[in-house]
């Protein structure tokens, strides 16, 4: 197990470090407007002295070398653009929280919503719920997020009386946000579980309960619900990655001050220290998420073994 | 009913036995001579594959109308610019007596229907114009054009490398743990990030677009096809045609294709919708297609800006209700064509 853990761990890491030193050699092929507030009315010598004091003139390696010795401080260099010369570090750290906050509860609130329908679905094969519930899928899953996003912005906004834009501190404004959020989860572990329990309820485990008279409510909770849950955690990685990019959305939609907005806002702007820092960010977040997804897939299975070659999903 | 149903047949089985029991024994049983000929007959099968998976689609009718309207917008995007009276879709229109732009007229379609005053102009504007005068109707098939067709070309490019990587990685041994570390990769990093990272970078238009959207889209595709081809190619029916000498390339569109086609087209006809979604994003977080090359995300987008006014929202609904048809469409095609085309479902 624990060697298991730190091979997994271990990958992880070798992916990160992949990924910061792409990003940050890509990133520095980028036009240096992106380094200084004020680019157009600087003259040449004013940008030339600019980039030295930035260390933008050495070497890639020593820049590369610089950028860890810094990233290891915990010290991810300064906004340019967004605000000026403030550390990236602080500006990230009152938009992280709120960030989580929602995408933790829009992945509580995709729980609650995806599971019992999955069950409905499957109890319901081939009935109205089961045909409502595939409409409901196949429209989430197909039409581009941003459309729906759009339309309950627009009619949500006006039927549960809440301003178009975000204000932490009123509960009603983390309703529709967390609500457009939780959709795409919600259409995708309700896809699943449907799928997982009526392929289950075929076995001959459950051919045998039913024979012996359990009843159809315990079998169904008892024994095809608790089967078919286990391989839902592999996509909890998946699930990771849609709040994500739905952050980006939602955050920006409402003003949320969270980190998806924060990208758009620093893509918007050309800053390249913060876009940089905010996709590594990202990043992160994904690594992290397949990591956790393979974790407890192996917690919660014993049958799933804990040195299977690749330790992918 | 039920009743009725069972007194008929155990009525007819009746009748039946009472039939055979006075048969005389001659006529039940009779001995059957042996046929040379008949001995040398070996029994023919006329299944074709591509016969029997087009035959259970056509059976999902739904399906099928929806081919027939993909297919029929696709047609529509180009014909339109040829039909009389069109505009172009990037020509800001002016009024002509006062020279002031026709800004954000409301859509004559909606007049047809008695929904709406038109104001007294002499142009059509089907759709209406946006808020600086261009003829939505023109630039929304011109947008469904350019996302049709960012779609098909990242679903096929991400099929045709995907498909020549999956089969090198299954075939070749040596390159398997090359293109196993790519995959874990790769697999690692949200797509997303990587999308938005390109964008950034690339100069805006339709190349970069698609560049960034194929660059990680392929490997699930080549993933997919190695498992195949590992789980299938050392099969004793592949022994066997290998030993009787059947050439490789028999073997493979015989034995191999059959089974990767129904994901091969499944992962192509989900790629156009996905492909469209991230042209959305993209757009909407500003690194989109510049404004002359009209697409659906900047469709949206401009409509978006103007949703709050209740009557300057058709410009949101009319590429919004193209968008959802299309990209609806294209996901049932493809799931309806996949489970026709998947062997074990042929009778």
């Amino acid at each position: 197990m624990i060697a298991y853990l730190a091979k997994r761990i271990g990958r992880s890491l070798i992916t990160l470090f992949f990924i910061i030193t792409l990003v940050f050699i890509l990133l520095r092929q980028m036009p240096i407007e992106g380094y200084f507030e004020n680019f157009d009315k600087l003259t040449d010598e004013q940008i030339q002295v600019g980039l030295e004091q930035m260390g933008l003139t050495d070497p890639m390696p020593v820049q590369l070398a610089n950028f860890y010795k810094h990233l290891l401080h915990g010290d991810l260099g300064e906004s340019r653009r967004y605000r000026a010369n403030v550390a990236v570090t602080e500006i990230l750290a009152k938009k992280v929280p709120i960030s989580i906050k929602l995408g933790s509860l829009s992945i509580l609130v995709s729980l609650l919503c995806g599971l019992p329908m999955g069950i409905l679905m499957a109890k319901n094969k081939g009935n109205f719920f089961d045909k409502l519930g595939t409409l409901f899928i196949v429209f989430i899953q197909a039409v581009p997020a941003m459309v729906y996003y759009l339309f309950i912005q627009l009619y949500g906004t006006t039927i549960i009386d809440v301003p178009l834009l975000f204000d932490a501190s009123k509960p009603l404004c983390w309703v529709l946000p967390v609500f457009s959020m939780s959709l795409g989860n919600t259409a995708y572990y309700g896809m699943w579980l449907r799928r997982y329990m009526v392929d289950e309820s075929t076995k001959d485990y459950v051919k045998l309960a039913r024979a012996k008279g359990v009843s159809e409510g315990k079998l169904m909770k008892n024994h095809i619900f608790r089967n078919a849950f286990v391989p839902m955690i592999q996509y909890l990685p998946t699930s990771f990655l849609n709040t994500v990019v739905g952050s980006i959305y939602i955050e920006s939609l409402y003003s949320v001050p969270g980190m998806g907005g924060l990208l758009v806002d620093v893509i918007k702007k050309h800053d390249n220290n913060m876009v940089q820092a905010v996709v590594l960010l990202f990043a992160t977040v994904g690594v992290i998420g397949l990591l956790l997804g393979d974790i407890m897939m192996t917690v919660i299975d014993p049958r799933i073994s804990l040195s299977k070659k690749g330790g992918g999903r | 009913m039920a009743a009725l149903r069972h007194k008929l047949s155990s009525k007819f089985e009746r009748h039946v036995s009472d039939q055979i029991e006075t048969m005389p024994d001659e006529e039940l049983f009779s001995f059957h001579t042996y046929n040379a000929d008949e001995g040398e007959k070996t029994a023919y099968s006329n299944y074709s594959y591509w016969r029997s998976t087009l035959n259970s689609f056509k059976k999902n009718k739904t399906a099928v109308i929806l081919v027939c309207l993909v297919v029929g917008i696709l047609l529509f995007t180009f014909i339109q610019p040829l039909l009389p009276n069109q505009y172009d879709p990037n020509l800001v229109n002016n009024d002509p007596s006062t020279g002031i732009q026709y800004r954000n007229i409301p859509p004559y379609i909606l007049t047809l229907v008695g929904n709406t005053d038109y104001p007294e102009i002499k142009e059509t504007f089907w759709f209406g114009t946006n808020s600086i005068g261009q003829d939505l109707w023109a630039r929304i098939w011109t947008g469904t054009r350019n996302s049709l067709l960012i779609g098909i070309a990242v679903a096929s490019i991400e099929a045709l490398i995907g498909i020549i990587a999956g089969v090198l990685w299954g075939y070749v041994r040596k390159l398997d743990w090359f293109f196993t570390e790519v995959y874990n990769i790769l697999d690692n990093v949200p797509q997303t990030i990587i999308l938005v990272l390109i964008s950034y970078m690339l100069k805006p238009g339709i190349k970069t677009l698609i560049f960034a959207m194929c660059i990680t889209g392929w490997i699930q595709m080549a993933r997919f096809i190695r498992n195949q081809v590992l789980m299938i190619r050392d099969r004793e029916y592949n022994l066997a045609s290998r030993c009787v000498g059947t050439p490789t390339r028999r073997v493979i569109a015989k034995n191999l294709l059959p089974y990767l086609v129904s994901v091969i087209m499944l992962r192509m006809a989900l790629s156009v919708p996905a492909a469209i979604g991230n042209e959305v994003f993209i757009t909407y977080i500003g690194l989109g297609l510049p404004t002359n090359i009209p697409s659906l995300g900047q469709l949206i987008n401009d409509g978006r800006q103007l949703m709050m006014s209740a009557s300057l929202r058709y410009q949101l609904i009319f590429p919004t209700v193209v968008i959802s048809i299309v990209t609806i469409s294209f996901y049932i095609i493809g799931n309806a064509f996949s489970d026709a085309a998947d062997p074990k479902n042929h009778i």
